[in-house]
């Protein structure tokens, strides 16, 4: 009776396990960090991409109702990808839209805007990519919402597809 | 010429001190480091990790120790901006009950049954 249960027991056990890794199979191995969670924007001082001069995040967030904090690099081949969507989002007057360089060459990255156009309101320049950190941002293209109480309130990982753009495009409303 | 020397024991004593200082702080900084995961990559810590990711985590540590945050208050900041899986110590919190009370449940378990089996052959 004694050795019944023992064999019960461990074929449960047995069971349990085999449903853990069987769940484990599916799941995505790579960390995506939970984007709903309001955050503070954090208080900084960046390079200004135009007139190379380093402005104080309290000017860069002043006026607008929403801003957009785009990170990208023109060696980021997604971030050409996303270029088009963020000429359209430009069209809305309600947001400003920032662009992060992130550890890239300048003329490389002039090269870029002036191949592809310039969506932007403002560019600041990471140069070490911590200003991105900063931000929480961990790969670049990311995109962040800003709202007027200058808290962080939506982050999107990797580029913006048509989905997403509809999606900022309800937030801001 | 004693002067100079006396100039020349307060220099020796500042660089002296100062290497320590820094000695110190690199020490605390791979600390901090090794107990940080690197997000982009699997398995590492951002101490062993060369990505784009790690540098920058690597840099902005430097920096949060020279501005003089101590070893929690770093790990705070990183949490703040990603989270808890961030750090591989994570706290005990409402989401990682399990993760620290499973293994105590489970020693205390065997425990019991080694006790008991001990007692019964007694």
């Amino acid at each position: 009776m004694k050795n019944k249960l023992s064999l019960i027991i461990f074929f449960i056990f047995l069971i349990f396990c085999f449903i853990i890794f069987y769940i484990g199979l599916d799941k995505p191995k790579i960390y995506i960090p939970k984007t709903n969670i309001e955050r503070n924007l954090p208080v900084f001082k960046a390079k200004d991409f135009s007139s190379n001069t380093y402005i104080d995040s309290e000017n860069i967030f002043a006026e607008e109702n929403y801003y957009i904090v785009n990170i990208w690099a023109s060696w980021c081949v997604p971030c050409r990808k996303e270029h088009s969507l963020l000429m359209e989002l430009n069209q809305n007057k309600l947001i400003k839209l920032i662009g992060l360089n992130y550890k890239d060459n300048l003329n490389n990255a002039k090269k870029f805007i002036n191949e592809l156009g310039n969506p932007y309101n403002q560019i600041l320049i990471d140069n070490d990519g911590t200003l991105s950190v900063e931000f929480g941002a961990y790969g670049v293209p990311e995109t962040f919402v800003i709202n007027k109480n200058k808290k962080i309130i939506k982050k999107f990982v990797g580029p913006i597809n048509r989905r997403i753009l509809e999606e900022i495009k309800l937030i801001i409303k | 010429m004693k002067i100079l020397k006396i100039f020349l024991i307060i220099f020796l004593s500042m660089s002296f001190s100062q290497l320590k200082s820094d000695e110190k702080n690199n020490k605390l900084k791979n600390k901090i480091l090794k107990n940080i995961r690197c997000l982009i990559c699997q398995g590492q810590s951002v101490y062993d990790s060369e990505s784009d990711f790690a540098s920058s985590i690597k840099l902005i540590v430097n920096k949060k120790i020279k501005d003089g945050l101590t070893e929690d208050q770093v790990y705070k900041f990183l949490i703040e901006k990603y989270g808890e899986w961030v750090v591989y110590d994570p706290k005990l919190s409402k989401n990682t009950y399990i993760l620290w009370l499973l293994p105590l449940l489970l020693f205390l378990v065997g425990g019991a049954i080694i006790g008991k089996n001990l007692i019964f052959k007694k």
